[in-house]
């Protein structure tokens, strides 16, 4: 089955900007706000949604990169993975409502790696979760607050996210793995 | 990455990746809890037949921040000191299930005896082997000399133009030996000054320009200055006439120092000889990276540890 795309660039820059007014929604504006993206389309995405927060808000929003690597309880299975690199925003995140973003919510295995990182680093008030896509299959109890788009899929097919500043072309497409 | 045994073996692309996770490592130590959980239930096992401080400590420091657990061996107070060879040690090591071994030894190829010998099916890393090799010696100086040039924005980058002059004793040194190597396959320049009975055989094989003439090579405005430690304890023989003379002509004092730019580095691996190869107003001066080296010394070991025991082909 070839790839059959999902959303087109404008599709997520709208998904995007719902979700930025989600979170300004939820939080009652940009107070205490910290935008934390994931290795490596969450970082894009967690940049993008900051500036929607400020061009919407007009206050700043800190943001930063977390990399959950080292908290991963998959590193015996996989090959030896390379860590990207962990950037807090100056002001820390303690007592700041952080907001996890990351582009495919699957297993939920990465964001429970993502919450140990947190604990590492600080003690946030609240965390809450964004995502672009919610493929479904949680191993965890585990629940995004915020999503692109809902996309029911089967555990044999593959999500591809391509974005501008990474792939140099912007789309989301769904297809069946090859075996 | 099965072993880390020599910098020979290392490729341009794996030297900055390990220097890259190494990057990783060291905002570990600005946070909160330094510790990750990344080798956590891996044992650890550092077998030191040789004198060390900080090589045993950072390796200890390294483990324990990635959650593994150390178990150090030193052949003084142990069953070394009744007979037991390599062999039986190795097997005993097996039998406990450690999971990586970190060796030092007196005799020059012991670490690649181990790895080889099928004693123990678990990664051997180098942490220095008589006069042979120092691996995560080099891989630390590499990461401070990129560090320094390039701070924030040093990931991804190799050390190509740089000049690196090491200055010492040579003959003796494994650091030079794995500098030598690893410096070069980064691209950087190495540069050699040391009296000729302080250089080994064979040296015009090696990828260095060797110079006699210490003002002349600091003249030069190398990006680098390396100093050697004189190894008294692997001198049996009179390689010059006495202290002295080695500290008057190949001794960084401070006159020599104020030959340097103001943003030369410094180096030296330690222990040093205050006074002998570095004076204290060197080893004191902004300039010197003596002690930055020994804390990217935890993050290097660090970024070691975890590339061979985490994945699959660490068990």
């Amino acid at each position: 089955m070839p790839a059959r795309t999902v959303l087109q660039q404008a599709d997520i820059t709208r998904a995007l900007t719902r979700i930025s007014h989600e979170i300004l929604e939820s939080n009652r504006g940009p107070d205490n706000l910290v935008v934390l993206g994931i290795p490596t389309r969450g970082v894009v995405l967690a940049s993008r949604i900051s500036e929607m927060l400020a061009g919407i808000s007009g206050t700043p929003v800190p943001t930063g990169a977390l990399d959950v690597t080292m908290f991963r309880d998959d590193l015996g299975r996989n090959p030896t993975r390379v860590p990207s690199p962990t950037q807090m925003p100056a002001g820390g995140i303690d007592g700041k409502t952080v907001v996890l973003v990351d582009d495919v919510l699957y297993s939920g295995r990465t964001i429970r790696a993502a919450l140990d990182a947190i604990g590492s680093i600080g003690r946030p008030a609240i965390v809450r979760l964004a995502t672009l896509i919610d493929r479904g299959h949680r191993e965890l109890p585990i629940r995004p607050d915020f999503v692109g788009k809902n996309l029911p899929s089967a555990q044999n097919e593959r999500i591809n996210v391509h974005l501008l500043e990474i792939d140099g072309d912007e789309f989301v497409t769904i297809e069946e793995a090859s075996a | 990455m099965r072993h880390l045994l020599s910098t020979r073996d290392l490729s341009r692309g794996e030297g900055i990746t390990i220097l890259d996770v190494a990057e990783g490592m060291a905002e570990v130590a600005d946070r909160e809890v330094r510790k990750l959980p990344a080798l956590r239930g891996k044992t650890v096992v550092n077998l030191f037949f040789e004198d060390s401080t900080r090589t045993r400590i950072s390796f200890e420091a390294a483990a324990k921040r990635l959650s593994a657990d150390v178990i150090n061996f030193s052949a003084k107070g142990s069953s070394v000191s009744k007979g037991e060879s390599l062999k039986d040690t190795a097997q005993t090591l097996a039998a406990i299930g450690a999971d990586a071994v970190v060796i030092r030894h007196g005799a020059s190829g012991a670490p690649r005896v181990l790895a080889d010998s099928g004693w123990i099916d678990a990664p051997v890393i180098n942490a220095g082997d008589g006069t042979h090799e120092h691996p995560t010696q080099a891989l630390l100086d590499a990461f401070t000399i990129r560090r320094r040039l390039h701070g924030n924005t040093a990931r991804g980058r190799d050390l190509e133009g740089v000049s690196v002059t090491i200055v010492g004793d040579i003959l003796h040194s494994r650091v030079a030996r794995s500098n030598a190597w690893l410096l070069t396959t980064l691209g950087a320049s190495v540069t050699f000054v040391a009296p000729a009975t302080l250089l080994p055989i064979g040296i015009e094989n090696w990828p260095v320009t060797v110079l006699y003439d210490l003002e002349a090579a600091l003249g030069a405005h190398p990006d680098v200055v390396m100093m050697l430690r004189i190894q008294g304890e692997r001198m049996h023989a009179a390689y010059f006439p006495n202290a002295r003379e080695y500290s008057r002509i190949w001794g960084l004092d401070d006159a020599r120092l104020a030959l340097l730019a103001a943003d030369t580095m410094v180096m030296h691996p330690g222990p040093m000889n205050r006074g002998l190869e570095i004076s204290a107003g060197a080893a004191d001066s902004p300039r010197s990276t003596v002690l930055e080296q020994v804390a990217n010394g935890v993050s290097i070991r660090m970024a070691v540890l975890y590339l061979m025991l985490s994945g699959e082909g660490g068990k």
